[in-house]
């Protein structure tokens, strides 16, 4: 009884003392706003944004209310963090990888772009890519196009727009393949351990993937055309491109400078995870038999995965929240557009500043749930 | 019996007094007043580096139209135009500064709107500056009106600003479709706007005047005819301290109205003698001018010597800077322009 109390008594303490200092804090903050006038509440939301973004992925007009700008102001932080987990990832393998090669001039130059990239702060990348990238690509009327179609400029990279007639039936083709390709997964793995036969499977997947889309253009009545971008004249010496597609200076700065910086750790990650597995492993499979490619396959990686994934998702974390210095370039993320304009339009701070934070929180609590599950699913289970 | 009542009521009619006149006098004394004194500084939030507005040179110096303000109220209230601390404002960060009582007086080119006013916990105190948006673009665009802007043209600014809206009412009221770029920062705002990212810059004309002096190449660039908008610009202090408030408003006032009357730095002193009544109560020689803020009678003179009046200042800061020489509607209002302000008496 007296140990429960001795126990108990310092927890309740504690408790008391953060409840006291939130309260605190709450009444302070209540008072304070209260004598200069400003009141608490998140009616602003269903009012009008009366300004406009440069680039969203879903339609938003300065008529739309504030709640409808965070919600396009979010996609574009997604989209931002999307793009460079997926390009930080790849650039990360092939360095990790690069940097055990046995190759003299690999393995350092990768050793070197590792040291390069993440001894710079990312803002002053940022800032690298945007203004002197900027300075160093041509105006609209001077730019040669790459690929025929592509015009990179400093105004953006215009790219044709496809225009899909049924597209819907072209869908189903593709989500059709996908899951006969899941279904064929399975019988082959079946097969493998029933009969130990081998399918080609990569090759059957491919072929599913091709012809069953490319039916639906023979008889599906799918048409596929594009709209490449043409040179207007807006001034003198004043150009755009009309029609096609075009992805902004700010969001190819941003995703350039996030996947480089960030890609330099997951390299770091990748090259510990491969080098954590010990050499006894590879030979034992090169000893079965296995080829190169297949000990890469199915005895290291696996096993290196291990290691790498709880460290990586640390990585995937920071590039997410680093994707909030967009601000600095003028690319319409959450920060830029809901806790700098609206903020500043409306002048509630408390509310705007804690939406923002816990939409954050909520991204990256997100991304750290699924990559646990991940991890969950590749470690070693113990029968 | 009598006497001792009659007594009684006289001790606690002067008690009475007493009180009334103790509470008063506190009530006279603003708290923002009493700190500012104790810290022996005035705490003033200005911009990021506006030449001619609020922009320090290499040494760490503040000058400006907008830093004369605060200097005005430093002379004020303590004696010392050079007693001010400067805390330099991104227009994103300028109003949670003063609302959370980082600055006492926001003297940053800060547009007067209603919402401003009424909504965030702000008092806007006067209009030191008349200005209107207007459009900056290369000279070699051929574009000379806003007339001939077109569909597609992208145009940069700053965020948080009464800029972000009016644009949008300029482009959509005329059905043209544009590209809004918005920076946090100035200096951002024209970097990318002088490498060629957009097509024209706007903001509030004597802005775009003062940062066109900050490009490479100053005469490849012009500010169009067109204002679209008023642009009141004026210090704003904290809602809820009326006297500091007055304090404010009134120094802002007594650099206008020494204009007025030809008061200038240099002849302040020999203005006590003069024969109007007004230009005396203006350098403290008729009247308790003072008493009424809690501030001593010469502390509209200390303005006028150490800081100049507002046609000194303006010619000091952004005339002879060759940023706005014409001085428009910010000229007295005896003159044709549009600066009037009530008396001071």
């Amino acid at each position: 009884m007296n140990n429960k109390i001795k126990r108990i008594i310092p927890q309740l303490l504690t408790i008391l003392f953060v409840v006291f200092v939130f309260g605190f804090f709450t009444f302070n903050a209540q008072v304070n706003m209260d004598n200069r006038g400003i009141d608490f509440g998140f009616g602003f939301l269903k009012q009008e944004a009366s300004f406009d973004m440069q680039f969203t992925l879903l339609d938003y007009d300065g008529q739309d209310s504030y709640l409808w700008a965070y919600v396009v102001a979010l996609l574009n932080t997604l989209l931002v963090s999307f793009l460079g987990i997926i390009f930080c990832t790849i650039l990360g393998v092939i360095i990790g990888v690069a940097r055990l090669s046995s190759n003299y001039l690999i393995r350092n130059s990768a050793a070197w772009y590792v040291e390069f990239f993440r001894n710079i702060p990312l803002l002053l990348q940022i800032f690298f890519w945007y203004y002197a990238a900027l300075r160093a690509l041509p105006l609209p009327e001077g730019a040669e196009p790459w690929f025929g179609v592509t015009y990179m400029t400093i105004k953006g990279y215009y790219i044709p727009a496809m225009i899909w007639q049924n597209l819907n039936i072209f869908m189903y083709c593709l989500i059709a393949a996908v899951v006969s390709i899941v279904f064929i997964r399975i019988y082959a793995k079946k097969l493998q351990e029933k009969e130990g036969k081998q399918l080609p499977l990569i090759y059957i997947s491919l072929a599913i993937l091709i012809i069953l889309p490319g039916l639906s253009f023979l008889v599906g009545g799918v048409t596929l055309n594009f709209e490449i971008p043409v040179l207007k004249q807006l001034a003198t010496t004043s150009y755009i491109y009309e029609g096609g597609v075009r992805l902004p200076p700010e969001l190819i700065a941003l995703v350039l400078a996030l996947s480089l910086y960030t890609s330099t750790f997951v390299a770091e990650c990748v090259r510990a995870g491969i080098q954590g597995i010990s050499k006894g492993q590879k030979e034992a499979a090169a000893s079965v038999g296995l080829t190169p490619n297949q000990i890469l396959k199915l005895i290291i990686m696996p096993q290196a995965l291990r290691i790498i994934i709880p460290p990586t998702t640390n990585q995937y974390l920071n590039l997410t929240k680093n994707s909030s210095l967009a601000a600095a370039i003028a690319y319409p993320d959450l920060v830029l557009v809901f806790a700098g304009t609206a903020l500043m339009q409306t002048g509630k701070a408390i509310e705007i500043v804690g939406i923002t934070m816990l939409t954050y929180l909520s991204i990256s609590l997100a991304i750290a749930a699924l990559m646990n599950w991940y991890n969950k699913k590749i470690e070693i289970k113990e029968k | 019996m009598f006497k001792v009542i009659k007594k009684l009521t006289s001790f606690v009619a002067m008690v009475a007094v007493l009180f009334a006149f103790t509470t008063e006098a506190m009530a006279k004394k603003s708290k923002t007043l009493k700190n500012t004194q104790k810290k022996g500084f005035v705490r003033c939030g200005v911009s990021q580096g506006l030449p001619g507005f609020s922009n320090a040179d290499a040494s760490g110096n503040w000058t400006g139209i907008d830093v004369d303000v605060c200097r005005a109220v430093a002379a004020a209230v303590l004696g010392d135009a050079n007693k001010v601390k400067f805390t330099p404002l991104s227009a994103k960060e300028r109003f949670t500064a003063l609302t959370s009582g980082e600055i006492d007086i926001l003297s940053r080119n800060t547009t007067w709107t209603l919402s401003r006013d009424a909504d965030i916990g702000l008092t806007f105190v006067g209009v030191n500056f008349y200005d209107g948006q207007g459009f900056m673009v290369r000279k070699s665009s051929g574009i000379t009106s806003t007339s001939q802007f077109k569909n597609g043209i992208s145009a940069c600014t700053n965020i948080g600003t009464t800029t972000e809206l009016n644009m949008r009412d300029f482009f959509n009221s005329r059905g043209i479709s544009y590209e809004p770029v918005a920076f946090e920062k100035a200096d951002e705002v024209v970097a990318a706007y002088d490498a060629g990212r957009c097509d024209t810059y706007t903001t509030d004309k004597s802005g775009l005047a003062a940062q066109r002096t900050k490009m490479k190449n100053p005469d490849e660039h012009i500010v169009l005819p067109e204002t679209i908008s008023k642009e009141p610009l004026g210090p704003v202090v904290r809602q809820g301290d009326s006297v500091w408030e007055d304090i404010v408003r009134w120094s802002l006032n007594t650099m206008i109205e020494a204009e007025e009357y030809g008061i200038t730095s240099a002849n302040a002193d020999s203005m006590k003698t003069s024969d109007n009544p007004a230009i005396k109560r203006l350098v403290g020689a008729e009247g308790e001018m003072g008493a009424a803020f809690g501030l001593d009678n010469e502390w509209n003179l200390r303005i006028i010597k150490q800081v100049g009046n507002y046609g000194e200042s303006y010619k000091r800061n952004i005339a002879d800077t060759g940023i706005l020489p014409d001085r428009g509607p910010n000229q007295l209002w005896t003159k044709g322009g549009i600066l009037y302000v009530p008396p001071s008496r």
